[in-house]
């Protein structure tokens, strides 16, 4: 499995050791070292589009020709065009507010397109990548964004659960659904079914990601968790959640950690896909870190000008998911400039459907505010229903006057 | 075929979760040292011996993991029953029920359900250190989503915990533990025959001088305190709310119609609590049939005291005895 040891004094070294521990200062240093990939970091496709022989995960991408990467090329412009397209809506006022995923392309189509139909997919609220993935309607998502709906897909019939606000919830959620599939006998050879949960670096300080560990482990849950390390929790760097890797944090609970580059699709695919082969079989849950960047705010409400400096920005730049696919693909003679134009074409039809469709969501009626608290009937809340309803008829009455 | 069992509240409720475990393969029992000790009340006592260790979870100590693991299990289509061992430890979890367990049925308009029951002993009179005695049913009643229920007799603890577990909404089920185990409390129930629907308040003793309002716990005190307030000739009337949230006044104003007056009965400190709830509704439904002000008694707005004075704290039968003549003599 790959890891590397944490090394660290053990007690009663002597003052010599004690002596050659770093300072805080340097340990934070050290810190932002280890956190820039280092050796440990699984990649199969380089910044510069040189595809990196691995002979662990060859196996997995070994059908990944140059149609399947195209098809990747094309998910991830497809989404980050649609990214943009929202951003500039929320800029405009259609949308309350967006949550850009600029930067994240490779791990969430990398992620989403390892995902089998019977899988379970948990996202946080940055999964927008991962829901085109699981064949959700952006336009659908959207309502999201534009406050007309807070789920409006199908979430059977996707596999893929709501999204979730609360920082963290949805980790022990889908450690639950998972501990169900296995309850189910749902593991245990290559048909087997497994869940993925997405959560982001400041998640990991959250109790519930813990005890989300706790569950996995302790009920050897089919549990991929995968988490985008996107280096900041609003202006909270990740040295601020974690004094070591966040991968490695896996060694505690007992099952297996590992780091993949997040902007690189194919590594993502494969890693994705040899951590939902290990929970199928039984094997219990990994934990994948896909080290990524968030190239742009948290949400639209958000300034990181005023937490993180523009040379970071330009240096992950020169990583972007999207450039490293294109380069392979033309270097290699797997796609040429039509190709490039024509997906390019279609994300810019794709974008002015998603605006066209915001334009038009319509607002949903007042009753709805009442509609599905319960399950059951609830008079106390047909009676507020109605109280309201009437209420407002009140004022369609005077106005006809 | 009627079966008649002389049951405690404590072994009612056994009965009842063994029954819903076996008429749905998909219930499920969570919680710390449910299964080899049987609970700390012994309520799970026997379950996982014949149910086995995956239908009945000793789980790891974290209540926001067992309910939030218990909406992932719903999600995927089982029916969890999580037991919180006391009141007290529940805010751990207040998180994955408020945020959660309350809103996915909404949020998603209707396509998950979430056919999840908490059960949480609470109340006090034990003699018990702290974070052991609390009554924190009105802080739940306030989040939407939620039904929040209790029981006061074993007829309804058999019959009310198998009618939240087959429900598709999500229940806070509040257990009266100072009388799990209460033989004088002994009820024959017919274990076959249902009564039909369980929750909703209900008219537990009939009267007309006034009318006691209480769940829980406190019913038990109401009724003694009605009992002794016959001896004076008064006769009360006292109401069990059984549902706390959404609550089911429309008995309490048909009882207030007839009496005139109000107590409402509770351990829980007074402001902002469901006797504050009651009261407000009850002037606003029953104005022009009060001849005095709803009048409360109830816990203090403290936190709860060492267990040396809960006597002091606890609304007894002389403090709704005191309230009812304060209330008489308006």
């Amino acid at each position: 499995m790959p890891s590397e040891q944490w090394t660290h004094p053990e007690p009663g070294e002597g003052p010599a050791a004690i002596a050659a521990q770093p300072s805080p200062e340097q340990v934070i240093a050290g810190l932002r070292a280890t956190s820039e990939g280092g050796a440990e970091l699984t990649q199969l496709l380089t910044p510069e589009g040189q595809r990196i022989p691995s002979e662990q995960f060859d196996s997995y991408v070994a059908d990944v020709d140059d149609e399947v990467l195209r098809n990747l090329y094309r998910d991830m412009v497809l989404v980050r065009r649609a990214d943009r397209e929202a951003n500039a809506m929320q800029r405009q006022g259609q949308l309350g507010i967006w949550v850009p995923l600029l930067g994240q392309e490779a791990a969430q189509i990398g992620s989403g397109r390892a995902l089998g139909p019977r899988d379970m997919a948990f996202p946080s609220y940055r999964e927008h990548g991962v829901a085109y993935a699981r064949g959700v309607d952006l336009r659908d998502l959207l309502g999201i964004f534009r406050c007309t709906d807070h789920s409006g897909w199908d979430y059977q019939a996707h596999r893929f659960h709501p999204y979730t606000i609360v920082i963290g919830n949805q980790v022990l959620n889908a450690a639950g659904y998972a501990m169900g599939q296995k309850f189910e006998g749902k593991v245990g050879d290559d048909d087997g079914e497994a869940t993925i949960c997405y959560f982001g670096d400041g998640a990991t300080s959250q109790g519930d990601v813990h005890e989300g560990f706790v569950w996995g482990a302790v009920y050897d849950a089919p549990l991929v968790f995968f988490c985008q390390n996107n280096q900041w929790a609003i202006s909270e760097p990740t040295e601020r959640q974690s004094r070591l890797p966040l991968y490695q944090r896996a060694r505690g609970y007992g099952f297996p950690g590992i780091r993949v580059d997040g902007n690189d699709v194919l590594a993502c695919l494969a890693v994705t896909r040899w951590a939902l082969e290990q929970c199928r079989h039984g094997n219990g849950p990994v934990l994948i870190e896909a080290f990524t960047y968030r190239m742009d705010a948290h949400t639209t409400t958000d300034d990181p000008t005023r937490y993180r400096l523009s040379d970071e920005l330009e240096e992950w730049k020169l990583k972007d998911p999207i450039e490293r696919v294109r380069a392979y693909l033309a270097r290699g003679g797997g796609a040429d400039h039509d190709f490039f134009d024509g997906v390019q074409a279609e994300a810019d039809e794709f974008a002015a459907q998603l605006r066209e469709h915001t334009f038009n969501m319509p607002e949903p009626p007042p009753d709805r505010i009442f509609a599905n608290v319960y399950a059951e009937p609830s008079p106390v809340l047909d009676a507020q229903r109605e109280e309201y309803l009437s209420y407002l008829d009140g004022f369609a009455t005077a106005g006809e006057h | 075929m009627m079966d008649l069992q002389k049951l405690t509240i404590g072994k009612a409720l056994n009965l009842g979760l063994r029954r819903a475990m076996e008429e749905d393969p998909k219930v499920l029992m969570m919680g710390e040292d449910i299964g080899k000790l049987g609970g700390v009340f012994r309520i799970t006592d026997g379950l996982q011996k014949d149910f086995g260790e995956q239908r009945v979870l000793d789980t790891p100590l974290a209540e926001s993991g067992i309910i939030g693991t218990a909406v992932g299990l719903a999600v995927r289509g089982f029916r969890p029953v999580c037991e919180i061992q006391f009141e007290g430890f529940i805010f751990p979890g207040f998180d994955q029920i408020s945020s959660q367990l309350a809103k996915l049925h909404y949020r998603t308009q209707g396509r998950v359900k979430m056919p999840v029951v908490i059960r949480v002993p609470f109340g006090g009179g034990i003699g018990a250190v702290e974070h052991h005695s609390e009554s924190p049913e009105s802080l739940f009643s306030h989040i939407a989503g939620l039904k929040v229920v209790s029981i006061s007799n074993a007829a309804d603890a058999y019959w009310g915990i198998q009618e939240a577990i087959r429900s598709d909404d999500p229940i806070l089920f509040f257990e009266p533990k100072k009388l799990y185990h209460s033989g004088a409390l002994k009820m024959e129930i017919d274990t076959e025959t249902s009564p039909g629907r369980v929750f909703g308040s209900r008219v537990v003793r009939e009267g007309t001088t006034a009318t006691v309002v209480s769940y829980g716990p406190s019913v038990k005190v109401a009724l003694d305190a009605a009992t002794a307030a016959e001896e004076e000739g008064k006769s009360l009337e006292v109401i069990d709310l059984r549902t706390l949230s959404p609550l089911d006044l429309g008995p309490v104003f048909e009882s207030v119609r007839k009496t005139g007056r109000l107590i409402a009965v509770s351990e829980a400190p007074l402001e902002s609590s469901l006797t504050s709830e009651i009261a407000a509704r009850v002037q606003q439904e029953c104005f022009y049939s009060l001849e005095s002000p709803v009048l409360r008694v109830a816990g203090f707005d403290t936190p709860y005291p060492p267990a040396k004075l809960e006597e002091h704290y606890l609304p007894d039968l002389d403090r709704v005895l005191h309230a009812v003549d304060r209330s008489l003599s308006w």
